[in-house]
């Protein structure tokens, strides 16, 4: 009996080894595999068990953390959620991350490896850092300002600092409260299918993810590539321009909202924003000469990352003469964010220097170490700054005498371009007004803010003064509340 | 050994060491074993040592203690691990079961089960005092089959809990009588072979004249025949897959190491293939169980969420090398069950593989400790009930286990004294007290004589 004993002693040994072998391949060799499953809610629930770091705008967080108890413990909050949703973007249990709450979601969220005390320590302790926080470079007065200024109708507003690229403003209406999507539950899946179906898009980041055909603000860019390809050497010459201008190599004819354009100057065309002038200037200019300066402000390039990132705005190279002349003012294929469209006004104020537009000043541990700082980086040299200086001379004249005077501030040099969209099949869309626009106190040598509004309802007035009257005032208010920061 | 003591004295010839002192202090060791457990739950969830922890450290103490010297009066050369093992698997089980209640704020089960566990160790001590001599068990072997027997047949009479008849309700008192079965039937099958194996071992045809097997007679085939029918019937009736696996696999082990014969492998394996086969395809219940083992993540990809078995796959994944550490994991997503069939996920994420295998160990030392005591022993009921009882744990252990990790199909089965379970703990008890019966009677009996028959002993 003996022997049999001991064999069916080996028959448990061999019971154990398969136990032992079989929690070995669970439990290390195929544990990545089980533990990445999708289904598998662990990863969740050691995201959400920390209270998420806040992002800070003008040094106050306009984001906390409420803890629920649940199992997805802690939910988001935000104070003046509308205002500033398209500065966080929203963090949700059940709908993932958007904009700074996406790109920073590592800090936010605690697992960025900065965060840790010592290298891999988060990895061998099993542990994870408090949540970091973000520290904007949004001006509280700014945003303020646009907001009010949008009013909510639909529109964007983005503000930037010429010299460094921070994004002062950045706004987008009509807006949403990201705080209704964060948690679980029906409330949050009611306010997705809701804010989803809301006609209005509350959720559209309309100053960084939808692009507009920007109109007459995009003869900036005209403007400059004629000038850098020296086609225009006075500002004040005649430009040789017949009014109507027939589009080349088609019977279409272009005409102007305003009177005396025909063979104006320059200045004068971009003073009253002829159309015909800068048709014909764009063609005269050339597809690859305007081309190659739209891309130097940074159009058909990838979208910039703020670190949200932006939609990509297009200047459509592909074209005949007849879609360049339209191009060249702003219409057919261009596009451009409201982001682009402030890097313009920037660039012409920064002396032709496109800085990379950033959000994020800086990010912090939870105990304010610095874990990463945003440093100002030049994209690209726009144009030469002599044709910087004379835009800048051609923007003043539109705020002081022009189409733009309504973003006059008083004892603040600022230059604008008004510029009114039209889309749609026939163009019977509702026309986009657009403003761009700095201002320059008289102390500074610079100009230390630049700015573009655009609004979609433009009160059905087509001329091109309806920037100036729609869009205008609100990139003042924005431009006066910078200012008086 | 020696022969130096006299022949006419009682005592063993060579005084056998009795290592009590060595049984007292690894209980001390289980105990301190368990109450660290508790705190760092404790510790882990709320950062301080939780309130009951003095409270619990001297219950379990206190029960270990007694256990201990009932040992020592009635019971004072058996294996000194055995109890040491015993407290520390139910200590370990009474701590993942407090901890899986901070879960479950609404569902309570440590109090229930630290009383189920009283009750396990008081049946133990009364075991251990009242049966002096386990040859006793052997005059009851046929009262022991037919209790059994009522014990399974009576809960198909009583509604379903979860798929499987298993379970008498009576208030709001429940219980598996299947449980107490198993050591029945251990009883029994150890009292039956024990009588029988001469004639099952030396009897029947050969079938191929190359080889050395035999098939049994008729005659002889008719009670293995009776205990396949009734696994299968178990299995159909009360949809338990695991407690008829069990059987079948205690009465092949034990009917091997009583006859030596593999001619009555080959045909359990059979007719268990066949059976199994045939529920397996037929009955839905363990069809859809097969279904899971081969595909645990099918619901998943069906987009009805993880199932039970995924769930118990993640939590062991998680648990990776050295585990989340106590209270840190979150295997109460396995939902129903996850601190009684499931409770081994809970200690495969929160201890991790390390922890894992030190269970397994301790299981797989408790079986050595019961097969050895078989090895010692000289009269054949007491090697075929140490076997049959050590491998009741070793089967068990091996079946869930092996369930919930993926290895084989899931049958609802208890882990031996971890998982939530009053009838399963109680049982578990009284098998250690059994195996300390036993192994007492190994170490205890004289050295064999030269020339003396079988049992020497008295």
């Amino acid at each position: 009996m003996t022997k049999y004993i001991r064999r069916a002693a080996a028959l448990c040994a061999l019971l154990l080894l398969a136990l032992l072998v079989n929690a070995t391949r669970v439990q290390v060799v195929d544990s990545k595999a089980y533990d990445s499953n999708p289904a598998n809610r662990r990863k969740d629930i050691a995201r959400y068990d920390r209270a998420r770091g806040d992002i800070l705008v003008g040094g106050r967080a306009v984001t906390g953390s409420r803890d629920t108890g649940e199992q997805l413990r802690h939910e988001r909050t935000y104070t003046n959620g509308p205002l500033y949703a398209p500065v966080t973007g929203f963090a949700s249990q059940v709908y993932g991350t958007t904009f700074l709450e996406h790109a920073e979601d590592a800090l936010l969220a605690g697992t960025d490896p900065m965060l840790a005390p010592l290298p891999l320590w988060n990895d061998l302790a099993r542990t994870r850092s408090p949540g970091g926080k973000v520290v904007t470079t949004v001006e509280p007065a700014a945003q303020r300002a646009a907001f009010a200024g949008l009013g909510g109708r639909k529109g964007a507003v983005a503000a930037l600092d010429p010299a460094t690229g921070k994004v002062l403003a950045l706004v987008s209406s009509p807006s949403y409260d990201p705080e209704r999507l964060a948690g679980t539950g029906s409330a949050v899946t009611g306010a997705w299918a809701a804010l989803n179906a809301d006609p209005d898009k509350p959720m559209l980041n309309r100053a960084l993810s939808r692009t507009y055909p920007p109109g007459s603000t995009f003869k900036v860019v005209t403007a400059a590539a004629a000038l850098d390809a020296g086609r225009i050497t006075d500002l004040d010459a005649p430009t040789r321009s017949p009014d109507p201008y027939t589009l080349p190599g088609t019977s279409t004819s272009l005409a102007n909202e305003v009177d005396g354009c025909s063979d104006a100057s320059l200045r004068h065309a971009f003073q009253w924003s002829c159309n015909t002038v800068f048709a014909k200037l764009g063609v005269d200019t050339g597809q690859d000469a305007l081309a190659d300066t739209a891309k130097r402000f940074g159009f058909d390039g990838p979208g910039p990352k703020v670190p949200s990132p932006a939609a990509r705005s297009t200047f459509d190279t592909a074209t005949d003469d007849a879609q360049l002349a339209l191009s060249a003012i702003g219409q057919y294929d261009t596009r451009a964010t409201p982001l682009q469209m402030a890097m313009v006004a920037a660039a012409v104020a920064g002396g032709g220097s496109v800085k990379a537009p950033h959000l994020v000043d800086r990010t912090t541990s939870a105990d304010d170490d610095i874990v990463a700082t945003t440093h100002t980086r030049t994209l690209q040299q726009a144009m030469n700054p002599r044709t910087a200086a004379q835009l800048r001379e051609l923007m003043t004249d539109v705020v002081e005498k022009g189409t733009g005077t309504n973003a006059a501030i008083d004892g603040v040099t600022v230059g604008g371009k008004t510029g009114t969209a039209q889309h749609g099949v026939g163009n019977a869309g509702t026309p986009y007004a657009w403003f761009i626009a700095w201002a320059r106190k008289p102390a500074d040598p610079e100009p230390s803010v630049a700015v573009a509004v655009v609004v979609e309802d433009a009160a059905a007035d087509r001329s091109d003064i309806s920037g100036g009257g729609t869009a205008a005032p609100i990139a003042k208010a924005v431009m006066e509340a910078v200012l008086g920061a | 050994m020696t022969g130096t003591a006299a022949e006419s004295t009682p005592v063993p010839a060579v005084r056998v060491p009795r290592r009590r002192g060595t049984e007292l202090a690894l209980i001390v060791v289980a105990v301190l074993l368990s109450v660290y457990g508790y705190c760092e739950v404790g510790l882990a969830r709320d950062g301080a040592v939780p309130p009951g922890a003095a409270g619990y450290g001297a219950g379990l103490g206190v029960l270990a203690l007694l256990a201990h010297v009932a040992v020592r009066l009635r019971a004072p050369y058996a294996d000194p691990l055995l109890l040491p093992i015993a407290v520390l698997l139910n200590g370990l089980g009474l701590v993942l079961i407090y901890r899986l209640d901070l879960e479950t704020p609404g569902d309570r089960a440590a109090p229930a089960q630290l009383i189920w566990s009283t009750v396990g160790v008081a049946l133990f001590i009364a075991v251990v005092l009242l049966l002096r001599d386990h040859r006793l068990l052997c005059r009851y072997a046929y009262l022991s089959v037919v209790t059994a027997l009522v014990l399974m047949i009576v809960p198909i009479f009583f509604p379903a809990v979860n798929g499987a008849r298993i379970w008498i309700r009576i208030g709001g008192f429940s219980f598996q009588p299947g449980e107490f079965a198993k050591i029945l039937l251990a009883v029994f099958f150890a009292g039956y072979l024990a009588a029988n194996r001469t004639a099952l071992a030396y009897s029947g045809r050969t079938v191929w004249r190359l080889t050395r097997m035999q098939l049994p007679t008729g005659r002889v085939l008719g009670p293995i025949v009776a205990i396949w029918l009734l696994s299968v019937g178990v299995l159909v009736l009360e949809r338990d897959l695991g407690t008829s696996l069990l059987f079948f696999g205690l009465f092949v082990i034990l009917l091997y190491v009583a006859t030596g014969r593999t001619g009555w492998i080959a045909v359990g394996l059979l007719l268990a293939a066949v059976g199994a086969f045939a529920v397996g395809s037929l009955e839905p219940h363990v069809h859809s169980r097969v279904q899971d083992w081969l595909h645990p993540f099918a619901s998943i990809d069906a987009g009805r969420g993880p199932g039970q078995l995924a769930q118990s796959l993640f939590a062991f994944a998680a648990g990776g090398m050295l585990g989340t550490g106590l209270g840190l994991g979150h295997s109460v997503l396995i939902g129903f069950a996850a601190k009684s069939d499931f409770i081994l996920a809970t200690a495969g994420e929160e201890l991790g593989l390390t922890g894992l295998s030190a269970i397994f160990l301790l299981y797989a030392l408790l079986v050595e400790r019961g097969y050895r005591a078989g090895l010692a022993l000289r009269d054949p009921f007491g090697r075929l009930l140490a076997i049959g009882l050590a491998s009741i744990v070793a089967l068990q252990v091996f079946v869930i286990a092996g369930g919930v990790m993926g290895l084989i199909p899931l049958t609802g089965m208890a882990m031996p004294f971890l998982a939530q379970g009053g009838s399963s703990v109680v049982t578990n008890w009284i098998i250690v007290a059994l195996l300390i019966r036993v192994s007492d009677s190994a170490r205890a009996q004289p050295p064999p004589v030269p020339g003396d028959p079988e049992d020497g002993r008295r």
